[in-house]
């Protein structure tokens, strides 16, 4: 029986297992993508301690630290969670069963859809929620990026690497990103910002060829990178009674309990942090999670 | 599971007895990284019904470029030398299994 199951491996998860072992709780961590959301930022440079460090480069540091303490980080999905006697019981696909006595939910966001004409069917063919994953296919190629917020601008400044042009399309006035990116994004001569508009409809053959805009515009472009945030995975806790937002953010107190006994959230899928999406809040939702573990337990 | 090249593509893919189910995917890319135990596990449970490649489209641009490739995970079905079907994205245990079943229906 493991003290806590963290299921998610992200920032927050694992964050969460290292402050368990710290704690001396027995704790596992369970989440089919080691590094989560974190894995698709080209670069973090808002990290302490790492000026400017690979997504995906420094979740495995988190790994290796995780490890080091000796919890075990399993690669695999979880696909369904039972109360049984005051225990957790959390299953995987590969049908093995971990029980805990207290759960902390760590397990994010899935990409948020422009639910337009095309975005399925081109998916792979020019459609993208990962500019980590595709961009390289676009090399010399003109591109969009969809959204405004940093992982917007934080992919469109990886694409301008290596792409003819990238368009941002965004439907305010103003780039909700940092102002660093920002400023990163205006000073770069092949990204090209237009404001004020949504995507209606993705086009093309065997291929995408081209979008058109809420203006009546159409532009050509062979690649579309959507970064529209997240949406929170709750599916596995339809049944168990923890209270969500009208958004589906898992609601928490200041010690990231939820509403249920025994079952703690961390990370992009609560109302912590102000619903701020970033390696360091998730860290902190993680640490503070684990703690308040400890002190329930002990409590007992 | 066998790691596909230029060398190796026509022996292994196009002259194949048995349907072929190829993976390509990067190191960069964390939902492939996420698909690649599946697949394992999943080349293992067809073993004799289908075979299970990988083709890392980093030092294999031109074959992921061959084949429509514009997005990872990919997964592509040949038959008789032929590309018949694809699966684009991640996708869980299950949800492979479906497809590949109704793939293998056809072929």
């Amino acid at each position: 029986m493991y003290d806590v199951v963290v299921i998610g491996a992200g920032a927050a998860g694992m964050s969460a297992g290292i402050y368990a072992a710290r704690y001396g709780l027995k704790a596992v961590v369970i989440g089919r993508e080691m590094g989560g959301t974190a894995n698709n930022a080209h670069l973090v440079e808002n990290y302490p301690g790492f000026k400017s460090i690979n997504g995906m480069e420094l979740m495995e540091k988190f790994a290796e630290h995780l490890k080091s303490l000796g919890v075990k980080l399993e690669n695999v999905e979880v696909v369904g969670i039972d109360r049984n006697n005051g225990h957790f019981t959390v299953k995987t696909a590969g049908n093995e069963k971990f029980d805990g006595k207290s759960l902390i939910l760590a397990m994010g966001t899935v990409r948020r859809k422009l639910n337009i004409p095309g975005e399925d069917e081109f998916l792979g063919k020019g459609v993208s929620y990962c500019a980590t994953c595709d961009g390289p296919f676009f090399r010399d190629k003109v591109v969009a990026v969809v959204g405004g917020s940093d992982g917007a601008c934080n992919t469109a400044v990886q694409l301008a690497e290596y792409c003819k042009k990238v368009y941002v399309f965004y439907r305010k006035e103003k780039l909700r990103a940092e102002p660093f990116w920002v400023a990163k994004i205006e000073k770069n001569k092949r990204i090209e910002v237009v404001h004020n508009v949504n995507v209606k409809e993705i086009m093309g053959d065997k291929f995408v060829k081209a979008v058109k805009l809420d203006n009546n515009k159409k532009i050509d472009i062979e690649g579309i990178f959507i970064e529209i945030g997240g949406v929170p995975q709750i599916s596995l806790i339809k049944n168990m009674g923890v209270k969500v937002d009208e958004k589906n953010h898992i609601v928490i107190d200041s010690s990231q309990r939820t509403n249920v006994d025994g079952v703690y959230a961390a990370g992009d899928i609560t109302t912590g942090s102000n619903k701020w999406s970033q390696i360091i809040t998730a860290s902190a939702e993680g640490a503070t999670a684990a703690r308040a573990v400890f002190y329930d337990l002990k409590k007992e | 599971m066998i790691d596909l090249n230029k060398e190796n593509f026509e022996k292994e893919v196009m002259q194949s007895d048995l349907p072929v189910i190829v993976d390509f995917w990067a190191e960069w890319c964390g939902p492939c990284r996420m698909m690649a135990p599946v697949f394992e596990e999943l080349s293992h449970e067809y073993k004799g019904k289908m075979k299970f490649c990988k083709l890392n489209t980093q030092y294999e641009p031109g074959l992921a470029r061959n084949f429509g490739v514009r997005g990872i995970p990919t997964l592509i079905v040949f038959d008789q030398g032929k590309p018949v079907d694809s699966i684009v994205g991640f996708g869980a245990k299950d949800v492979l299994k479906h497809k590949i079943d109704g793939i293998l229906k056809k072929v």
